[in-house]
């Protein structure tokens, strides 16, 4: 912030005031302003804030893992193995090898946070060019990289990513590639849709009639407006990366044993699913817990996000 | 009642909308009185003055959370704030239609006209339906569609403007109610069109008695077209006039919305620009009772 | 002679079965300095003029010459420094996400001027509007204020012919006034050639010296303004517009 902005803006309890301001005097305090009032409207919406602390609590977490955790997750103790929830020293209880499954929950928020990240960056990128470009430019790029994307959404996800890890070998960052390729698709559709109904309206017009070219007005009056409907579309979607990560864990091509990867600690529970039901279930609810919380800061962004409901 | 000869189809007693926002109630039509006999009466309004509330109010089509209140909306004298939404819904298109701006918003894009204007009838008189089709038949001509058989079983698509507001003319008109209120029913139509839609309304009011709240932001089509008109003004009414006196009204708003209209006949260097007085916000809503 | 001229202007949309000819052979010029109208009801083809002019409609055939110069198939920015238009809805063409400040810099940028900032100043003075509104977004402005915008995103560049397509349809009579007014006041002031689109006589006929009558494509009629004020039309639909448009008078055309 340059020096007039601190000199304009007034220095005690006025910030909310300055923040809530009509008339904006700098850029900055323009950006600010408006990200103000949609933290507002954001935070007007009680399921969508219980959803963000938890996956605030979910970063926290990943975070300090080494620090709450009561136990190396890695350390076997084969003693004192299957020991139920509540069992002295292990508030979750112990898998098969004895390891506390507290501990392996918490480094495992680092495992599925890594995988949620990166396909939240991948997936939506490529899915943005690919849509966009396609959606401007129109007539034979169109065709072509439409036809792509109709060739990738052809295929199960899963299937489509087993394909894949099995192709580039199984990993961790193998499953997060297979995953950001089979999910780009969707995106590039809905990012094709809203540049087919943008290109068309006055405002496009008006800059072209400025001699902007089609890189400019794609990067810059396009792709502000796609965005906010990508986010809201990838918050929703991340439950379903979260179950794909899940299941390529599950299914063993994902993290490999021992890391605490919360698919393969259920595939690894389900060997005594009847006799010991917490080594696959704590698991289980971690992934429904934070594919809930996701779905929930998804909702509440799309009211938030929506040019339609925030543009008027 | 004051006249008891010509008794009034609609009382409106201290009407208000209000919308609460984060920032307060905001209060779109604060409190505004008037009456309606079997006449055409014009609100006219700038944009933001409450013109369009006022109708949707009367018919307690306020979106939540706006709230409707008032001391009294009489219909023939039974209060209709004092009904259920379920007796409301009895009342709207069957005592009191409404027409909308833009046809193609109004009509559902997958059903035949027809068979929609038939269903408007249908709910409200639970008639047979060879008579349901007989009287859309009937409605299509008495509103000047030449050919009432084509436009029967076309889809809301295949019609221009003024055909579809001509329809949606006909399907209001069906149920045959006491009052129509037209927000704004021409103003997406072509000046040639309008006259003939407004012909058409004009004609149906006056042979059927009823009574009609013609909002609009068209001072001189209000002016030409209705019987009296109410001025808003911030959800107040600031003038009522007699409507072929309403180029003698004298309400500075009212002179300044005349005056800031380019004039065919009259060039002028510069058009007169409305200066707003914060005062006409605070001065108390003019009745306009009979 | 410079200014626009057009000479057996036909615009189309689609091809084969489907082509719409939007206008039909369109011939008129307008000297620089002047304010031509065109006049019509929707559909007529007098906006597709416009963008024919502009390059946003491209399936076009004839001359049109700007300036002297016979415009192709592409326009390059030395046009766009020339001839710059203001559309109709203000509230549709301002990027939502884009501040005033934001809208001014980058045309400005784009037309390459350096002293962007005092531009942007000295542009929002000549519409009426104080810095104050420099770093507003659309949704923080009334009607009014965004066409006031729009206008000064079109002045930016200093061009010398403004296309106005129905610049003030969309705003309330009383803010009509004030945009026709700076529309005065800025042709006065900077010499401009004014081309504008409207539906409404009496606004075309306060704007402009003379005007062409449009109707299903076609030039039917170009008259000056004593002639349209005067209702001396030659033409039956000119004819039939003036009366429409003087309001509504009972039963003289249902049926």
């Amino acid at each position: 912030m340059s020096q007039t902005d601190l000199a304009t803006a007034p220095q005690s309890n006025g910030w909310r005031a300055w923040l809530l301001s009509d008339t904006p005097t700098s850029r900055r305090h323009a950006k600010l302003a408006s990200l103000y009032q949609s933290w507002l409207q954001f935070r007007g919406n009680p399921m969508a804030m219980f959803g963000l602390m938890i996956l605030v609590g979910l970063v926290l977490m990943a975070a300090f893992a080494p620090l709450i955790s009561p136990y190396d997750p890695f350390v076997q103790e084969l003693g004192n193995r299957l020991q139920p929830p509540g069992a002295e020293g292990h508030i979750l209880g112990t898998d098969s090898l004895g390891r506390d499954l507290l501990s392996r929950i918490i480094y495992g928020a680092r495992i599925t946070l890594y995988i949620v990240t990166l396909v939240a960056i991948i997936a939506p990128l490529v899915g943005l060019l690919v849509g966009t470009v396609a959606g401007y430019t129109g007539g034979f790029i169109d065709v072509v990289l439409m036809r792509i994307t109709d060739i990738f959404l052809a295929f199960p996800r899963l299937v489509l990513a087993l394909a894949f890890v099995a192709a580039l070998g199984a990993g961790i960052e193998n499953a997060v590639l297979a995953i950001s390729l089979t999910a780009w698709p969707p995106y590039a559709r809905i990012a094709r849709a809203e540049t087919l109904t943008i290109r068309n309206s006055d405002y496009i017009h008006a800059v072209r009639l400025q001699g902007a070219g089609p890189m400019r007005i794609i990067t810059k009056h396009i792709w502000p407006l796609c965005i906010s409907s990508l986010i809201i579309r990838v918050t929703l979607d991340m439950a379903g990366i979260i179950l794909v990560a899940a299941g390529l864990g599950f299914l063993g091509l994902g993290a490999q044993p021992p890391s605490p990867e919360w698919g393969a600690m259920v595939s690894d529970g389900r060997k005594f699913i009847l006799d010991h039901w917490w080594v696959a279930t704590i698991p289980g609810l971690a992934i429904f817990i934070v594919s809930l919380a996701f779905n929930l800061l998804g909702d509440g962004l799309r009211d938030v996000l929506d040019p339609k409901e925030s543009g008027e | 009642m004051s006249d008891p000869s010509k008794p009034n189809l609609l009382e409106v007693e201290d009407l208000w909308v209000r919308f609460p926002t984060r920032s307060g109630v905001f209060d779109a039509v604060r409190g505004i009185s008037f009456s309606l006999g079997k006449e055409r009466l014009g609100i006219v309004g700038e944009s933001g003055s409450g013109k369009s509330m006022t109708g949707r109010a009367i018919l307690r089509l306020i979106r939540k959370p706006g709230r409707v209140e008032a001391k009294r909306i009489a219909l023939e004298g039974q209060d209709l704030m004092s009904l259920s939404e379920k007796e409301m819904r009895a009342v709207r298109g069957y005592q009191i239609s409404m027409i909308m701006q833009d046809p193609k918003f109004s009509l559902n894009p997958v059903l035949k006209v027809g068979k929609q204007i038939m269903e408007a009838y249908q709910v409200h008189t639970k008639g047979s339906a060879a008579e349901a089709r007989q009287k859309t038949l009937d409605m299509l001509e008495a509103v000047a569609i030449r050919d009432p058989e084509r436009v029967f079983n076309a889809y809301p698509h295949e019609m221009s403007g003024g055909m579809g507001q001509r329809v949606m003319i006909a399907m209001m008109m069906i149920p045959d109610p006491k009052i129509l209120i037209a927000d704004e029913p021409t103003s997406a139509l072509d000046v040639s069109v309008q006259s003939q839609v407004l012909d058409i309304m004009d004609k149906l009011v006056r042979d059927r008695g009823m009574g009609l709240i013609f909002i609009s932001h068209d001072l001189n089509l209000v002016a030409s077209f209705c019987d009296r008109v109410l001025i808003m003004y911030g959800g107040r009414v600031v003038e009522v006039c007699d409507a072929d006196k309403l180029h003698e009204a004298k309400h500075p708003y009212t002179r300044g919305l005349l005056n800031s209209l380019p004039q065919l006949d009259q060039p002028r260097e510069k058009l007169e620009v409305l200066k707003r007085d914060p005062a006409w916000r605070d001065e108390p809503s003019v009745s306009g009772v009979l | 002679m410079s200014g626009i001229i057009l000479k057996n202007v036909d615009v189309w949309f689609g091809h084969g079965a489907n082509r719409v000819d939007a206008v039909k052979n369109a011939n008129f010029a307008v000297p620089l300095g002047e304010s031509f109208g065109l006049v019509g009801e929707s559909g007529s083809g007098k906006s597709t003029i416009l963008r024919a002019i502009t390059g946003l409609a491209q399936t076009w055939s004839g001359t049109i010459t700007i300036d002297g110069k016979a415009l192709g198939p592409t326009r390059d920015s030395e046009f766009y420094k020339t001839v710059q238009m203001v559309f109709q809805d203000p509230y549709a063409s301002l990027h939502p996400r884009h501040t005033v400040d934001q809208v001014l810099s980058e045309t400005l940028s784009l037309h390459g001027f350096n002293n962007v900032e005092e531009r942007i100043e000295k542009l929002l003075l000549d519409v009426g509007l104080g810095p104050s509104f420099r770093f507003r977004y659309p949704h923080q402005l009334s009607g009014g204020q965004r066409q006031r915008v729009a206008i000064a995103r079109a002045l930016a560049p200093e061009p010398r012919i403004l296309l106005l397509d129905e610049p003030t349809s969309a705003l309330d009579v009383s803010v009509q006034a004030e945009i026709l007014n700076l529309l005065t006041d800025l042709r006065a002031k900077r010499g401009l050639t004014f081309l504008m689109v409207s539906h409404d006589l009496s606004v075309v006929s306060h704007m402009c010296s003379r005007m062409a009558v449009m109707q299903n494509g076609h030039i039917v009629e170009i008259l000056s303004v004593e002639d349209m004020r005067a209702q001396n039309a030659s033409h039956e639909y000119t004819q039939h517009l003036l009366a429409s448009s003087l309001g509504f008078t009972p039963s003289e055309a249902a049926q």
